[in-house]
């Protein structure tokens, strides 16, 4: 089940992660995701997390809630998550079927996940996780 | 064509017969047709009377009335010569085409050629009065032709005004629902107009498209200009609004009119998670505050 290469490359970037999706992801992949990203969290001792889906022209309530769960494993951890990229159909399919992204914050694309790290991540990295901008 | 002599025959099994009076009702459409020409000036008067006094086709001026009748009662004799209805439900339409900007209503149209059927008719029973079979036979050959140009002429107009119809729809439709920058990641999005779903469908694909093409923080949706909102739309909105949010933008609902803001509370529409703002003023006010510009009046300035 987590043989194969891996779908999602996960970069490192000063104390941020940058996980990017490159493919649509089924179920057992997501899990693999979601293993292999929060180890690295503990393994780098990351303070910000990026999860970057603009690759992806679909994404599932299985996907959904693992990237809230995802989110939540890293606030655990000590690291503040955000989901760049979601594509405008994605995103209206996500809320009309009901599964938003909880507190998770949403940015448009990666440089502002970055600024959103910035402004947060200085202050506390605790403090953040369920802020979001207006 | 053979329509407009079936009728007649239809009520009778016997073929040999029927074939006969089949073709004596084709004998005798010429020669009704030939007695309406020959009386067309009288008729035609007639029936102008009669429109007058029915107090129908007030828009138009008597002299366009007479032009227009005269055509109409051409067409009508054409066609119960010739048994095609085509021309005339061209003519038809080019008629509705028109006089529908004028305010001419279906009725008005329907009651004018039953008017003229009515005035034909009477002048057939005034010639044939003395021969009752023979008027019968005449009637069972008029009559059917007769309602058959009722029926064009009524479809004809309805099937224009159908068409203006549409065609206004999607030219509603097509009124552009901007999406306006108006400061560096700040878009405002007025809507004109009322938001059915489909126009509600193309807010959503024009805002989104709309956040990812200006990078936009902050969209502020103005919605002075709708004059109602209904459960499906209002609940389209909020996960328009939702939506947005998953793209990293906030938005602003400004012009919530009193009605429309009473009849989401009664619907119960979940507004929770919107941030309304009265006017569109207070809106980019606020907006500019999320984005962290501070608008300031120059000292001297004379306007």
């Amino acid at each position: 089940m987590n043989d194969g290469p891996a779908l999602v490359s996960i970069m490192r970037q000063g104390s941020y992660l940058i996980a990017s999706v490159h493919t649509a992801l089924d179920d057992s992949q997501m899990i693999r995701f979601q293993e292999d990203l929060v180890g690295q969290i503990s393994r780098d001792r990351s303070r910000g997390v990026i999860i970057d889906v603009a690759a992806l022209d679909v994404l599932d309530s299985f996907g959904s809630r693992t990237l809230r769960n995802i989110a939540e494993m890293a606030r655990l951890r000590g690291a503040l998550t955000v989901i760049v990229g979601i594509q405008p159909d994605v995103a209206f399919a996500m809320v009309a079927l009901g599964m938003g992204t909880g507190s998770v914050h949403t940015a448009l694309d990666l440089e502002e996940g970055l600024a959103y790290l910035g402004s947060q991540l200085p202050v506390s990295a605790f403090r953040g996780a369920g802020l979001r901008s207006g | 064509m053979d329509e407009s002599t079936s009728v007649g025959v239809e009520t009778n099994g016997d073929e040999a017969q029927s074939a006969g009076e089949r073709h004596e009702q084709r004998e005798l459409l010429p020669q009704l047709v030939a007695h309406l020409r020959e009386h067309r000036t009288r008729l035609r008067q007639e029936w102008v009377n009669r429109i007058h006094e029915a107090h129908l086709l007030d828009a138009m001026t008597p002299q366009e009335v007479a032009a227009e009748t005269t055509s109409v009662y051409d067409n009508y004799v054409e066609v119960l010569e010739t048994g095609s209805v085509e021309a005339l439900q061209h003519y038809a339409r080019d008629l509705s085409e028109r006089i529908i900007p004028r305010g001419v209503e279906t009725q008005e149209v329907v009651s004018i050629v039953l008017l003229l059927r009515d005035v034909l008719a009477r002048s057939l029973f005034e010639k044939y009065q003395r021969d009752f079979a023979m008027l019968n036979r005449v009637l069972d050959a008029y009559e059917p032709a007769a309602n058959r140009i009722a029926n064009t002429v009524a479809g004809s107009f309805v099937d224009e005004r159908e068409r203006v119809i549409r065609q206004q729809q999607d030219a509603i439709r097509e009124l552009s629902m901007p999406v306006l920058p108006v400061r560096e990641r700040l878009l405002i999005l007025p809507i004109i107009g009322v938001l059915d779903g489909e126009r509600a469908r193309q807010l959503t694909v024009q805002l989104l498209s709309g956040i990812r093409t200006h990078r936009a923080k902050v969209v502020v949706i103005d919605i002075t200009g709708a004059p109602d909102v209904d459960e499906v739309v209002a609940n389209h909105l909020v996960q328009t609004v939702d939506a947005s949010r998953l793209m990293g933008a906030s938005v602003i609902i400004t012009g919530l009119s009193p009605e429309i803001a009473q009849t989401l509370v009664t619907i119960g529409v979940d507004l929770s998670k919107m941030n309304t703002i009265g006017d569109l003023q207070g809106g980019l006010e606020e907006a500019e505050r999320l984005l962290g510009y501070t608008v300031s009046r120059q000292e001297g300035t004379t306007v």
